[in-house]
């Protein structure tokens, strides 16, 4: 096994989750590496999309902006923000990445402030922005965070994005469509899913070396178990290679280590 | 679900939005003009302004400075992936010129994305001067499609059953076919509009190239419209190729040409986003009294946007920038 650090770990473990053939709406950074890094390794014919308009590009570097010139570079069209979300809506799109400041048991996100007070935020965050439509509309989301009990919350201050809400059929009652919602939680400790009678946060596979007490100590509530509990395949040294020399060649992301 | 909590900025009346469009100015006249002359013109205090581009992206940078340095007052803003052009609107708020920003609907504000968040622009919106109401970036390109369409109001499927959703100004509704709920959003006819492209006639006919993010549906939404370019071409040219026009001349109030009108911001085909101005800028944010001085230098001190981008490197750096667009697999990094 070859080694690596938390952000490499991250991004190819969930460059696995994206199956071939699909479309994967991005953003920047660590999703948008994972997303390159299954076009080049699992998933050749995966297309990427980008919430301001980008489709299908031949990403040169890692764009900085979802909107920038990268997300559309040698692209397969140029369209407008509802064109994204609406192909989303109708149904066509498989996978979005979110991240936010903090995740609850059933993968609310919150992205739009800390603290519980609308009017005096404690840290008043940018919001929604494309998150809470991806959210709702694709079938499956992935969130790719930082694991500590800061971020794995009993309640997220502000409900940004809908993942389960409340628990099992409380997506399809608020109107959002149905069957879609939450689907892995890859951390640099294990991925995490979701059970599928009560909605709540699962631990489905530990990364190598990881133990369930430290995965608990690093959740603010109580975790289901996956029964049996696998350990993650590591990363393969051809996933590295590809994402040290052609992802992230300039190692913004994976850091100089 | 229980109701949404929060007020409407703009009337969603479209009888009142036919009657302002009825009574435009619709004929094809020379419009060009400079900058300061167009806000002079066509920007009041206590309007609701919208910006197109996304953020850092295309955006019309030298009309939202001359807003800013024209001391506009009490103004409100939608704010759809607003990034630098929020950062530089919140450059008339908590910094001695009284309050630019008012009232504003978030999608997403106070960040540059990757870049990190603003520090000023956290002062202005934590301190509770601007009133706020939120939303998703989908849900306010809908309300300017509904603008755009002339009906007070889309519906969507997003924003359902989140405190997005209880502190907008949405609805829930029932579908009248299927039976299923919905979220119901307002028209958005803005006051006035700023948008940059890279072509555009003299009578105001103009070409996006690359993403057009909500523009389509801005321009056609906006009372009035302002529109910077890269640069004006002639109308002959524009009638080469009509389905490249994006928007037509009936949209548009005035016309102003500025190349590298979206620096710092990117633009398509022209060229990249300065980096490591924006990081500057950021960094100045820090401290109230170096970013007093900082925007004293960049923005309220200098005549002219041409001063502005001399002061920030002039030719030497935006040749840098458009090699960075144009070649983007050779150059060195995204600041180099």
């Amino acid at each position: 096994m070859t080694a690596c650090n938390a952000m490499e770990l991250m991004i190819c473990v969930a460059s696995t989750f994206l199956e071939d053939g699909a479309i994967v709406v991005v953003g920047t950074g660590a999703p948008c590496a994972a997303a390159m890094l299954a076009q080049k390794t699992s998933a050749p014919n995966l297309t990427l999309m980008f919430e301001a308009g980008g489709v299908g590009p031949r990403l040169p570097r890692m764009p900085i902006s979802v909107g920038d010139s990268r997300t559309f570079y040698r692209g397969l069209m140029a369209t407008s923000m509802a064109d994204i979300m609406e192909t989303c809506q109708r149904g066509m799109v498989d996978y979005t990445f979110l991240g936010g400041a903090q995740i609850d048991p059933y993968g609310n996100l919150n992205s739009t402030q800390i603290g519980a007070d609308y009017q005096h935020p404690k840290v008043r965050l940018p919001g929604s922005g494309g998150a809470n439509d991806l959210g709702s509309f694709c079938w499956r989301v992935l969130v790719i965070t930082p694991h500590d009990r800061r971020r794995f919350v009993p309640h997220v201050d502000f409900v940004t994005t809908p993942g389960y809400l409340h628990g099992p059929g409380a997506r399809e009652a608020a109107g959002l469509p149905a069957n879609s919602g939450p689907y892995k939680v890859v951390t640099q400790l294990a991925v995490l899913g979701f059970d599928e009678a009560s909605k709540r946060m699962r631990v489905e596979s530990l990364h190598a070396g990881v133990t369930l007490e430290q995965v608990q100590a690093n959740t603010g509530f109580e975790l289901l178990v996956a029964e049996p509990l696998a350990t993650t395949p590591p990363p393969t040294a051809e996933q590295l290679r590809v994402l040290r020399n052609e992802v992230d060649p300039q190692s913004y992301l994976i850091g100089r280590a | 679900m229980p109701p949404s909590e929060m007020p409407l900025f703009a009337s969603p009346n479209c009888e009142e939005a036919r009657m302002t469009f009825r009574a435009r100015d619709k004929r094809m006249r020379d419009k060009v003009t400079d900058v300061a002359d167009a806000v002079r013109r066509f920007v009041n205090d206590g309007d609701y302004l919208a910006s197109g581009g996304f953020g850092g992206d295309r955006i019309a940078t030298a009309l939202l400075h001359e807003i800013v340095r024209q001391r506009r007052q009490s103004l409100s803003f939608a704010g759809h992936t607003a990034t630098h052009d929020f950062q530089i609107l919140c450059a008339g708020n908590n910094t001695g010129r009284g309050q630019l920003l008012a009232r504003c609907d978030i999608a997403y504000v106070v960040g540059l994305e990757a870049r990190g968040l603003s520090p000023h622009a956290r002062r202005v919106v934590e301190s509770g001067q601007v009133e706020i109401c939120e939303w998703s970036n989908y849900a306010l390109a809908v309300r300017f499609q509904a603008a755009a369409m002339g009906v007070p109001f889309l519906p969507l499927r997003s924003m359902a059953g989140t405190d997005t959703f209880r502190f907008s100004a949405a609805r829930s509704i029932q579908c009248p076919f299927t039976g299923i709920p919905l979220v119901a959003v307002p028209a958005l006819w803005p006051d006035v509009a700023v948008i940059h492209v890279h072509d555009c006639d003299r009578f105001g006919n103009c070409r996006i190239r690359g993403t057009s993010v909500a523009d389509w549906q801005v321009a056609r939404a906006a009372k009035k419209l302002i529109v910077s370019c890269e640069r004006i071409i002639s109308d002959d040219e524009i009638r080469a190729d009509p389905t490249a026009t994006t928007i037509p001349f009936y949209c548009v109030d005035a016309v102003c040409e500025v190349p590298f009108g979206s620096y710092p911001g990117n633009m398509p085909y022209e060229y990249y986003s300065d980096e490591i101005h924006l990081r500057e800028w950021l960094t100045a944010e820090e401290d109230p009294q170096r970013y007093q001085e900082f925007i004293d230098r960049i923005l309220l001190s200098v005549d002219c946007f041409a001063d502005y981008l001399e002061r920030s490197g002039g030719k030497q750096r935006m040749q840098s920038l458009r090699d960075e667009e144009l070649f983007p697999e050779r150059s060195g990094g995204p600041s180099s």
